[in-house]
């Protein structure tokens, strides 16, 4: 299948990426359309997450290009980024311990051009998404448990109203509980028209909730597939992950 | 007993002073890993802006804070000339660095004020009796002023958007960013704040001891110790420990010479280094 001919939100062109001298991501291309939900699948250490923070601007590729919405963005710092609506949850979550769930959330929220009802509009979502969040919001973010932060961290990315949210391993590590509940969350964000990223190594779950799937090797993307195709035929599933 | 309750006062009041210096120095080095040897310089210019402020405008209280905002603007140079290029290197360079700035700065004092000490006058002039004591109260008048610097720096930190940028970049400088937060700004305006406080202290101080080019350096030295006591990083502990090593040195100065009375400072430094090096101040690391 061919990407549709709009210009995507994000365009991923031909990135290389280095981690000092190794060489990370060999010339991957991606995009993502407005509202979509895009699965990235393959193996550990493939590139996906170098993926996502090359998209972040947390690193920057030596090659390639990446693009919000037809502008290039691929030198920009990840500040700006997150300022013109890329939301970023990382695999580690990386909650700011010592600070408390609502001084977290502000994090995001404290921005200049937000006004008051439209902030008290944001933090009434995430606590209806996330209602755990709510009871906690005076407690500091290192005492909650690793479900909780995994919430913390994507209603952290919300208060930013990214136009795409970048999501690294949301379910690792969690309860079935949480991961049905982290399932239920990304189809509430893709209904709100947020597009996702979703790296994953849980495959029902990244074929249930997203429309299209890349599947990575060694630093380049190998395949592409609408995510309905894969979930009848799991062939190339086997052949790349194994599973 | 009398001696003791003075002794005291003064332990609490140089160690208040002491605590706005190493507040500054405890807030750069957790935000930016920058262990900062031109501190005390920063300390000893602002109390030399003081003495210029005083003579044009006879107004201790402008002066502080003429000389606070001008600092705070050369930290905001030196951040940017000298350490954001140093940022993420081996913590050598950025020691390396920070010397090198603290040389030419005690030097560039000499060099325009020359070598002989500048009175800076108290504005508080009068006394109270304690015992047989004329106790001035314009050192309580310092220790009050330098709590409350201190207790605004607090409330800024704990409460307002920015302090929560300055705290979530402490922690997580890569996730602050990623977060919109802008972290070379929020690096630059820690950096002024610390040199800022550092200046207010300058001023404050002048008027105990007279303003020289090398005044900075003893308390330098003192901040450092208070820093590691209170634990790296930790602003909390660092105040803490101001207070309690100003009160031993105070306490040590009743048997022995206020100058050897300092080596108490760095047995407290060499007993934590080898007791405790995380800080006698912090939580027990888990």
């Amino acid at each position: 299948m061919s990407p549709p001919d709009t210009t995507p939100l994000v365009r991923v062109d031909g990135i290389h990426t280095y981690y000092g001298k190794s060489h990370i991501l060999h010339g991957v291309s991606l995009d993502v359309q407005a509202g979509e939900v895009v699965g990235l699948l393959g193996r550990n250490g493939v590139g996906k997450s170098t993926t996502l923070k090359t998209i972040m601007g947390l690193v920057h590729p030596t090659e390639g290009t990446v693009a919000l919405e037809g502008r290039p963005i691929t030198r920009l710092p990840a500040h700006r980024l997150a300022r013109l609506g890329i939301g970023y949850v990382p695999e580690d979550r990386r909650i700011f311990r010592l600070l408390t769930v609502m001084e977290n959330l502000r994090t995001g929220l404290d921005r200049h051009d937000v006004p008051e009802d439209r902030k008290r509009g944001l933090l009434d979502k995430a606590y209806e998404y996330f209602p755990v969040l709510a009871e906690r919001r005076a407690q500091a973010g290192g005492t909650l448990s690793g479900g909780e932060q995994q919430m913390l961290a994507i209603a952290r990315a919300m208060m930013l109203e990214p136009k795409i949210i970048l999501l690294d391993e949301p379910t690792e590590g969690l309860m079935p509980r949480m991961v049905a509940q982290i399932s239920a969350i990304i189809d509430a964000l893709h209904r709100d028209g947020v597009a996702i990223l979703l790296v994953e190594q849980n495959v029902p779950l990244t074929l249930e909730t997203s429309q299209r799937v890349y599947i990575m090797e060694k630093g380049v993307v190998r395949h592409h597939a609408r995510a309905s195709e894969l979930r009848h035929d799991d062939t190339v599933i086997h052949q790349y992950l194994g599973v | 007993m009398e001696q003791l309750v003075v002794q005291t006062l003064n332990g609490i009041v140089a160690g208040m002073i002491l605590a706005l210096v190493a507040s500054g120095l405890t807030l750069i080095f957790g935000i930016m890993d920058v262990v900062n040897f031109a501190h005390g310089e920063l300390f000893m210019l602002g109390a030399y802006v003081g003495t210029t402020t005083m003579v044009v405008t006879h107004n201790f209280w402008v002066a502080l804070v003429v000389a606070a905002v001008t600092i705070a603007l050369l930290g905001a140079v030196i951040q940017i000339t000298t350490l954001r290029p140093l940022l993420g290197r081996d913590p050598l360079t950025t020691i390396l660095a920070t010397f090198g700035v603290s040389l030419v700065l005690q030097n560039y004092a000499l060099w325009q004020y020359g070598p002989v000490p500048r009175k800076l006058s108290e504005p508080i002039t009068g006394h109270f009796k304690l015992f047989d004591l004329e106790y001035p109260y314009y050192r309580i008048a310092i220790a009050v002023l330098s709590a409350a610097i201190i207790g605004g720096l607090y409330l800024f930190l704990k409460y307002g958007t920015y302090g929560i940028w300055i705290r979530a970049t402490t922690q997580d400088r890569v996730m602050a960013s990623a977060m919109g937060i802008p972290v070379p700004l929020v690096h630059v305006a820690v950096f002024a704040i610390g040199a800022g406080m550092a200046a207010a202290s300058g001023v404050l101080f002048g008027p105990l001891i007279g303003v020289n080019h090398a005044m900075g350096t003893d308390w330098t030295l003192k901040a450092f110790i208070v820093v590691v006591v209170g634990g790296m990083g930790n602003l909390g502990g660092s105040i803490l420990a101001s207070i309690f090593i100003s009160l031993l040195e105070a306490y040590a100065a009743l048997w022995v010479s206020p100058s050897q009375a300092v080596i108490v400072s760095f047995v407290a430094l060499i007993l934590t280094l080898l007791i405790r090096p995380t800080g006698l101040f912090v939580p027990t690391p888990k």
